[in-house]
């Protein structure tokens, strides 16, 4: 397996979102702008790569029967860091994500490539999986909060896109415009598949 | 005891604040299991049963265990190893006394400790500052409206199964739709609190 391709099967082929369907709870929970779905998706990343990291090492230590409490806490372990890091030196992206940072925990997507790709594969490739995966699940994120940011706001990262006389679409902040967003895009790379 | 509270936590859980719809916390059993209204009660029942249960057992934890040490920082990993090992408790329990009930929830059990929603209630009651009686409460309305979700969910799905859609939209894509039409609806409820 080479690195490229490593890589591009969690950001396209696999991509965690739109097409594994992993870990929805934080993709439509934060994603009210591009910020915060940025800062959810790094944070994600972080977790997904150092954890990959110390399973792939560990994998000949874990007794098979009793693996995945032990994933559990070396995931728990890693999201305790962030969540620590994050309120010392981000504490207003912290404050906004709130909740969802320890519920990186229960993300099934980390499990999921731990059991899946690290507790089977070598230290490098471990390493590009988390890259790969966390590199979709970020980038999947920022489209959503792109989305809903623009129509709901009329700004992109804060900055105004729109003229003064654009009326934002409130709904798409709103929890309800989560679902559509996701709605639509899902559809949207399904139809582009089918013409292909 | 405060009834007006009580009432409060209990409107704002299971409508208002609704764990699935207003949250985003539980999805993946809610997108995954409201294929069939029968499995969708199931699993209803199996998450009230384990998440009034882990409500409890999490903040005993840490009110005796956390706050008296000072660990607090610890929560995280503590609460989801609390949650993991209750549940499979209450697995070799059901199956030993209850093998009826538990032939019925089947595989929805151990899928529980990696539902988002037990850890998020969890965490929330102690932020929240809620008493022991409180957290029991809020827990249970909690499993009440996430039941309630995936309940509707299931019998509008079992509808779309037969309903004419774009090629497209088929699948997950109309099933984010209706969850975001529901969303829409329960929106309504924000008035009453």
């Amino acid at each position: 397996m080479n690195i490229l391709k490593i890589l591009k099967n969690g950001i396209i082929d696999e991509n965690p979102i739109f097409v594994l369907m992993l870990g929805l709870c934080p993709t439509l929970g934060v994603t009210s702008s591009v910020e915060n779905g940025l800062g959810m998706g790094l944070a994600t990343l972080f977790v997904l790569v150092c954890s990959n990291l110390v399973i792939s090492l560990l994998k000949k230590v874990i007794p098979n029967k009793i693996r995945i409490p032990v994933f559990i806490v070396i995931i728990a372990s890693f999201v305790t860091i962030v969540d620590m890091l994050m309120n010392a030196y981000f504490q207003t992206l912290y404050l906004k994500l709130g909740i969802f940072i320890p519920l990186i925990v229960v993300n099934c997507i980390i499990l999921g490539r731990a059991e899946a790709f690290a507790s089977k594969n070598g230290l490098f490739p471990s390493f590009l999986d988390g890259l790969g995966m966390g590199i979709g699940f970020t980038l999947s994120l920022s489209l959503l909060g792109l989305v809903r940011e623009l129509f709901g706001n009329g700004t992109i990262l804060n900055f105004q896109i729109f003229g003064a006389n654009f009326k934002p679409a409130l709904l798409m902040i709103l929890p309800p415009g989560a679902f559509l967003t996701l709605g639509c895009l899902v559809a949207l790379k399904k139809f582009i598949q089918d013409r292909r | 005891m405060d009834y007006a509270k009580i009432f409060t936590i209990i409107i704002s859980a299971v409508f208002v604040n609704n764990f699935v719809l207003s949250r985003f916390l539980g999805l993946c059993p809610f997108v995954g299991v409201s294929k069939k209204l029968e499995t969708s009660v199931g699993m209803g029942f199996a998450v009230m049963f384990c998440m009034s249960l882990a409500g409890v057992v999490t903040w005993l934890c840490n009110r005796f265990i956390l706050v008296p040490y000072e660990i607090e920082y610890l929560k995280t990993i503590m609460f989801i190893l609390v949650i993991a090992a209750l549940v499979q408790f209450v697995e070799l329990f059901m199956k030993k006394f209850m093998p009826a009930l538990y032939q019925a929830l089947g595989i929805f059990l151990p899928l529980i400790t990696t539902n988002c929603a037990v850890l998020g209630v969890s965490l929330l009651n102690i932020q929240e500052g809620y008493s022991l009686f409180e957290t029991l409460i809020n827990s249970v309305a909690v499993a009440c409206g996430f039941t309630l979700a995936l309940v509707l969910m299931a019998g509008i799905r079992e509808r779309l199964e037969l309903a004419d859609m774009p090629k497209a939209f088929e699948g997950a894509g109309i099933v984010f739709i209706t969850a975001g039409l529901l969303s829409l609806a329960f929106m309504g409820f924000i008035g009453i609190l």
